[in-house]
């Protein structure tokens, strides 16, 4: 055996086995060095200070930003180490709103699991100074920047994995804070709702936003009925919150549980999934067989936020997008539209409860495309940290439930829409519905078409596969987090790949790795998740939507043909463009003079990024040397949602596009001094 | 502007021979200096007055800091080194006609040294200057900084010259490390190993950054070499790029320089112009160009991670080493960083050789170093000295003692990130290793000196406040910490503060030093460590006695009414704006130290000195 690597960790010698830095390997010794903004799938920041270490002959290091060196004599524990520790949790805790009894992270917060462990029992320092305003405005997730402690951990998941920005530090010194840009509001810039960042916040800085209260009022009106869906990664998460290992599954226990806090019938969304696999596999060998490449590739639009994403970032791939509606959404109209009169009840007095791994489900929900007359047709969306919440408050011991089934009729699923949960799924999915449909002939008795596609599974961001389907090619990509979504964008629109079929999940892993699921959410526990949701699949006896029995009636009793006029009533929907920054423009003069031109120069993303800056400064330049400031009201504005044809100005509510730096004299002369002169 | 292509070793001596021609061909130059001090004091009225007297073979020029910034604007006459001091316009037409014209002396321009009364008709004469030692501001003062030609003229670009036609790359960094120079903007790393590593690591592109940052309050040496010399900066630059391989250069100045900023892109115009930068420098397979890179002041963007994140566009803020930007720098490659001061210093190094940089300072700190000298000094300026020259050389010698003849109390030294020194300390040498032993630092040079009626306690809490606004808010220590340790300074400085507070101040300021992220953090608790260290008492005497013994926190302040000369005129009454001030006429008045502000209102009203601090 060669001789190994070693570090020497508190006396203990440590083999190098390709750990990326010394605390991996500190931890792998078994020492739980402490960290805020140490993650394993982000960048290295070095902020937090807490897994300092001493090491021969360098001193005191933060071993997060260490390279384990053979020789290195380590050690975690001094006094020194200790008090540093120490000092930085009451600092941390001075400056931080200390309600822990009333914070919605109580017992899941590391700051107050690190303070108990480290026992802080005084913080000398003042009392936090300022109390800034929480950030409710997105029906997702709720932002209290009194509870922040920078670790920045928020700003790398959404740069770096969702590759959005949409938080960033600003500020300096003790004043500096995480926020969006220009102070807005997260429902006010392009925030997709993901809610990866409170999946990774260490503290109740960024949290779901919480449905119980709602969802409790229905459950004890006794005119109201009250039937949840649940979507297929549930079943492989909640375990976790009752102390089970990631991968326990037991969809009969969500079940009784739901019952047990007073939910009237559960339902699941495996089956309205089967559903969308129904129509949209429809869909697609529709767009596949017209000839035309125009609406291809087909894009999965079962994701709130990667739908929200295109609205945004790429309104030219909507008509890509697959019009039909989420399994969540497909649920709601199903149970509006025809499970109150099957229940002989009014559809008004249906409360339609959704239980969900993700927090832009509850976006999803809000969206006016899926209300009728201003009731939406799902009620409330409640997550898988909040129906355990919601179970623990009711007292009733998780393990003693009986499990129970789901309800009929839209209990019943098949193996197709389980993985819907698992990135590929939805691929896989449809991959089994394709074949089936496209088989030349059928086999008499067992079908012998294929089930399992192992291209489309596994965690990687992007997986590519050709399938060969009946002896039709089927290029397809399968894409979770929206990081790796516009890297394979960027290749469609270069022409370096060319795809039928693209599906987008915009969580890691995909919904099994949503950020409503138990926390930690990090790669292992989702790979035992992802496992765990194929194995239901396995043992299912039906894996094909299209012999589930409850769709082929449904279809029967109400929606007629498959992509018939009731289905596409019921069951589709249409996205449009989306602006990605709201509110208030931005002024150059404080003072307002009535009558002046109003001249709007769009400084929003597409715009800035095709010069909107230089135009701007062109025409605030010639409108001072003109001595026109006070005739002229030149603004920053954001967005006329006329981002194809950038950079865009409206002078007098004209817009103009597509202007150029080096027409700047001419649209001042023309549209500025010759209507001043009028 | 008289440029040229200038494509080989022998069109560049060709040059500066034409230049020296040229210039010789004068009788006389006027060199007005238009440093920072100068030119607020009217230097640039003082050139045109100059320049709207023809006088034959008299050429008037602006020139950068000639450093004697107290007694400015300064008017220098060569070839007689005839140097005028308080300079006025109207001051103008005397010299011409005296000086210029008939080649007498003004006897009330000369400085005359104010102790001494002793007249100082050349400048390297007086003793401000005469103990100097000038190698990276040997041309500030000196030349045209607008002219590329008068920077040839006294050798420029010889050394790049040198480096890109005689010496190999190795060869180059070889000179660098045997000189010894350290890094002039604070930390003092070697340059020459900085260059090796850079050189060392494996990448197709790399770059050479110039860090003119300069942000300590009070200094202000990169600034006046970048105004006055920006050529040597950039040749500097030039030779560090052809040492390690890299084409491309950038110089990260803070925008609050405007002037530097100018005088930097006018440089690198000309010297594009001439083919100084450009493909095929002088003619060798060495390729350059530079970038001029304005940055919006953040203090921590001097930090050499912040700054780089800063000019990839992203919030400057510094990230953890290793990797050491010599292996991944910016944009992710091999990059150097050095000060401006230590590139200036570069070319005279390549021209003159190691050995003759050795021959000046330590043994350990080779070289000169510049400092701006500011406070309670009677000569304030900019000044070069060699390393290893003591504090006492440079308050006593150069700076002419404590203004108005007051007691030497301390030097701050370092700026934010430095310490104070006091009086038994003044033998200390100025160099990396004696002060860093002091707990202060070489710092980029700024030096401020504290007399006798300094509150040493409300000094650190100045820089506390300074650092912890200029906190990038990254680590908690540096973030949360600084806060904290400016919370207990402040409750020090208002008579609120416990024995307890010190305590936590101490030992915060050892967490703050221990374990931030960056050299701004590291150093941070500095002004608050030396001071304790030093000036133990006085922070004893504010939180035990509630005193300050310098006199100068007001919280302390109580105004006490003299009886004894007191004449009972109420005047002082009338005045308080606080109706502090109460009593009869006739009868010496009570002052309700509750209700009193401080203002003072009623020392200055009372004609009798009877009112006084207390």
């Amino acid at each position: 055996m060669s001789v190994q690597q070693r570090v020497i960790i508190d006396g203990l010698s440590v083999p190098i086995e390709g750990e990326r830095n010394l605390l991996e390997l500190v931890r792998k010794a078994g020492i739980d060095l402490p960290t805020f903004c140490y993650h394993s799938e982000l960048s290295v920041y070095g902020a937090c200070r807490m897994c300092v270490v001493e090491i021969d002959k360098m001193g005191i290091v933060a071993s997060c930003t260490i390279q384990p060196q053979p020789g290195m004599v380590v050690r975690t524990n001094t006094e020194q180490l200790r008090a540093i520790r120490r000092t930085i949790l009451e600092l941390l805790l001075a400056n931080h709103d200390r309600d822990c009894t009333t914070c919605s992270k109580n017992g899941a917060c590391r700051l107050q699991e690190l303070a108990r462990r480290f026992g802080v029992r005084d913080v000398r320092f003042g009392e936090e100074d300022l109390s800034l305003p929480l950030d409710h405005s997105t029906p997702a997730l709720v932002r209290d920047p009194n509870k922040c402690i920078l670790c920045g951990d928020c700003v790398r998941v959404c740069g770096e994995v969702q590759k959005i920005g949409v938080l960033d530090f600003s500020y300096r010194g003790s004043e500096a804070m995480v926020g969006p840009a220009f102070g807005k509001n997260l429902a006010d810039v392009d925030c997709v709702q993901c809610g990866q960042c409170a999946s990774v916040c260490p503290t109740g800085a960024i949290t779901i936003h919480s449905d119980i209260d709602r969802v409790w009022k229905a459950i004890h009106d006794p005119n109201i009925k009250v039937v949840a869906q649940v979507a297929p990664a549930i079943r492989v998460a909640l375990g976790e919150e009752f102390g089970h290992e990631p991968g326990w599954a037991e969809p009969g226990k969500v079940v009784a549980a739901l019952r047990s806090i007073g939910v009237d019938m559960v339902f699941d969304t495996c089956f309205t999934a089967d559903l969308t696999v129904v129509e949209e596999t429809a869909e697609f060998l529709d767009r596949l067989s017209s000839g035309s490449r125009e609406r291809l590739p087909q894009f999965t639009s079962c994701c709130p936020a990667w739908v929200k994403y295109v609205e945004q970032y790429h309104p030219e791939y909507l008509p890509n997008l697959s019009s039909c509606k989420s399994p969540q959404q497909m649920f709601g109209a199903v149970a509006r539209r025809f499970l109150s009169s099957e229940l002989g009840i009014e559809p008004e007095s249906l409360y339609v409860v959704s239980v969900m791994p993700c927090t832009a489900k509850k976006f999803e929900a809000s969206r006016t495309e899926f209300a009728a007359d201003g009731r939406p047709d799902v009620d409330a969306v409640l997550t898988t940290q909040e129906l355990a919440r919601m179970i623990r408050e009711t007292g009733v011991d998780f393990d003693k439930l009986p499990i129970a089934p789901f309800d009929l009729p839209l209990g019943v699923s098949t193996g197709a829409g389980m993985i819907f949960g698992n990135s590929g799924g939805v691929a896989e999915a449809v991959l089994r519905a394709a074949a089936e449909l496209l088989a030349p002939e059928k086999k008499p008795g067992i079908r012998g078409t294929q089930l399992v596609f192992e291209e489309v599974r596994g965690l990687e961001g992007v997986k590519e596969a050709t399938v060969s389907i009946a002896g039709n090619e089927v290029r397809m990509a399968v894409v979770s987090s929206l990081g790796a979504a516009a890297e394979v964008l960027r290749k469609i629109e270069s022409g370096e790949a060319v795809y039928d079929i693209v599906e987008v999940m915009s969580c890691p892993g995909g919904c099994i790795g949503g950020a409503g699921q138990p926390s930690p959410s990090h790669l292992e526990v989702r790979k035992e998740r992802t496992k765990a949701l194929y194995d239901v699949d396995t043992m299912q006896m039906l894996r094909r939507s299209h012999d589930n029995p409850y769709v082929k009636a449904l279809y029967d009793r109400y929606l007629g043909d498959v992509g018939g006029e009731a289905a596409h009533s019921a069951l589709h929907t249409s996205y449009g463009t989306r602006r990605r920054i709201a509110g208030e423009d931005i002024r150059f003069s404080a003072e307002e003079i009535d009558g002046r031109l109003d001249v709007g120069v769009c400084v929003g993303t597409c715009c800035y990024l095709h010069g909107s800056y230089d135009l701007l400064r062109g025409l605030m330049d010639r409108v001072s040397q003109h001595g026109l400031t006070g005739k002229v009201d030149l603004h920053a504005t954001f967005c006329f949602e006329n981002c194809g044809h950038s950079p865009n100005i409206e002078i007098a509510g004209n817009v103009r596009s597509n202007v150029t730096v080096e027409e700047i004299d001419k649209v001042f002369q023309e549209e500025i001094l010759a209507r001043l002169v009028e | 502007m008289k440029t040229m292509t200038i494509g080989s070793r022998h069109e560049l001596k060709e040059y500066a021979a034409r230049v020296r021609a040229d210039m010789a061909s004068l009788n006389k130059r006027v060199l007005v200096c238009t440093g920072p001090g100068c030119l607020a004091n009217g230097a640039e009225k003082i050139l045109d007055a100059f320049r709207s007297h023809s006088v034959e073979a008299v050429g008037a020029t602006r020139t950068g800091c000639h450093g004697f910034c107290e007694v400015g604007p300064l008017v220098r006459i060569e070839p007689d080194d005839v140097v005028y001091v308080h300079v006025k316009p109207e001051d103008v037409a005397e010299i011409v006609e005296q000086t210029l014209r008939k080649g007498n002396i003004i006897g009330r321009l000369v400085y005359r040294d104010p102790d001494t009364g002793r007249a100082y008709q050349k400048e390297r004469d007086i003793p401000f200057y005469a103990s100097q030692t000038k190698v990276a501001l040997a041309n500030c003062g000196a030349i045209n900084p607008d002219d590329i030609g008068e920077y040839i003229a006294r050798d420029g670009y010889q050394a790049l010259a040198r480096a890109v036609l005689d010496l190999s790359p190795d060869e180059t960094i070889e000179e660098m490390l045997e000189s010894g120079l350290r890094g002039r903007g604070g930390g003092g790393f070697p340059t020459g190993r900085k260059w090796m590593f850079a050189r060392q690591a494996k990448g197709d592109q790399k770059y050479v950054v110039c860090n003119a940052d300069e942000g300590d309050p009070g200094a202000f040496m990169d600034r006046c070499i970048m105004e006055g010399d920006p050529h040597s900066v950039l040749e500097g630059l030039a030779i560090a790029a052809s040492a390690i391989g890299a084409d491309r250069g950038y110089i990260y100045v803070r925008a609050e320089y405007p002037l530097a900023v100018a005088r930097m892109r006018n440089a690198v115009k000309q010297a594009r112009e001439c083919g100084l930068l450009g493909a095929n420098i002088l003619g060798s397979e060495f390729s350059f160009d530079v970038i001029i890179k304005e940055g919006a002041g953040a203090f921590v963007c001097g930090e050499e991670t912040a700054l780089l994140a800063s000019i990839e566009g992203k919030r400057g803020m510094p990230r953890p080493r290793p990797p050491f930007p010599a292996n991944e720098g910016l944009f992710g490659k091999p990059t150097i960083i050095n000060n401006v001061e230590t590139l200036a210093t570069v070319p005279a190094i390549i021209r003159r050789g190691p050995a003759w940089f050795r021959g000046i300072g330590t043994e350990s700190s080779p070289g000169t170093k510049t400092f701006a000298v500011t406070g309670q000094v009677s000569n304030t300026g900019l000044i070069e000295i060699p390393m290893g020259a003591t504090l006492r050389d440079v308050v006593f010698k150069i700076g002419g003692g404590v203004l108005g003849g007051k007691k030497f109390k301390a030097a701050q030294i370092g700026g934010p990130s430095g310490g104070c020194l006091p009086e038994q300390l003044l033998d200390t040498p100025l160099d990396y290793d004696s002060l860093k032993k002091a707990g202060a630092m070489v710092g980029s040079g700024g030096l401020v000196i504290l007399d006798e009626k300094t509150c040493m306690v409300e000094v650190a809490r100045f820089f506390m406040h300074f650092t912890q606004r200029e906190s990038c808010g990254k680590c908690v220590p540096c973030r949360e910490g600084t806060k904290r340790m400016l919370d207990i300074m402040e409750k020090i400085v208002a008579g609120r503060a416990t024995l307890e507070d010190l305590d936590a101040l101490e030992q915060i300021a050892w967490v703050v030093k221990e374990s931030s992220l960056c050299a701004l953090g590291k150093t941070a608790p500095n002004p608050v460590l030396t001071t304790l260290k030093y000036f133990r008492d006085e922070y004893l005497a504010h939180i035990v006695d509630k005193k300050c013994p310098a006199g100068v926190c007001s919280a302390f302040k109580a105004y006490v009414i003299h009886s004894e000369l007191c004449k009972g005129c109420g005047k002082c009454r009338r005045v308080c704006p606080a109706g502090a001030i109460t009593g009869e006429p006739k009868h010496p008045p009570v002052i309700d130290t509750s209700k009193c502000v401080k203002c003072g209102a009623c020392v200055e009203a009372c004609a009798f000195g009877a009112i006084s601090l207390g």
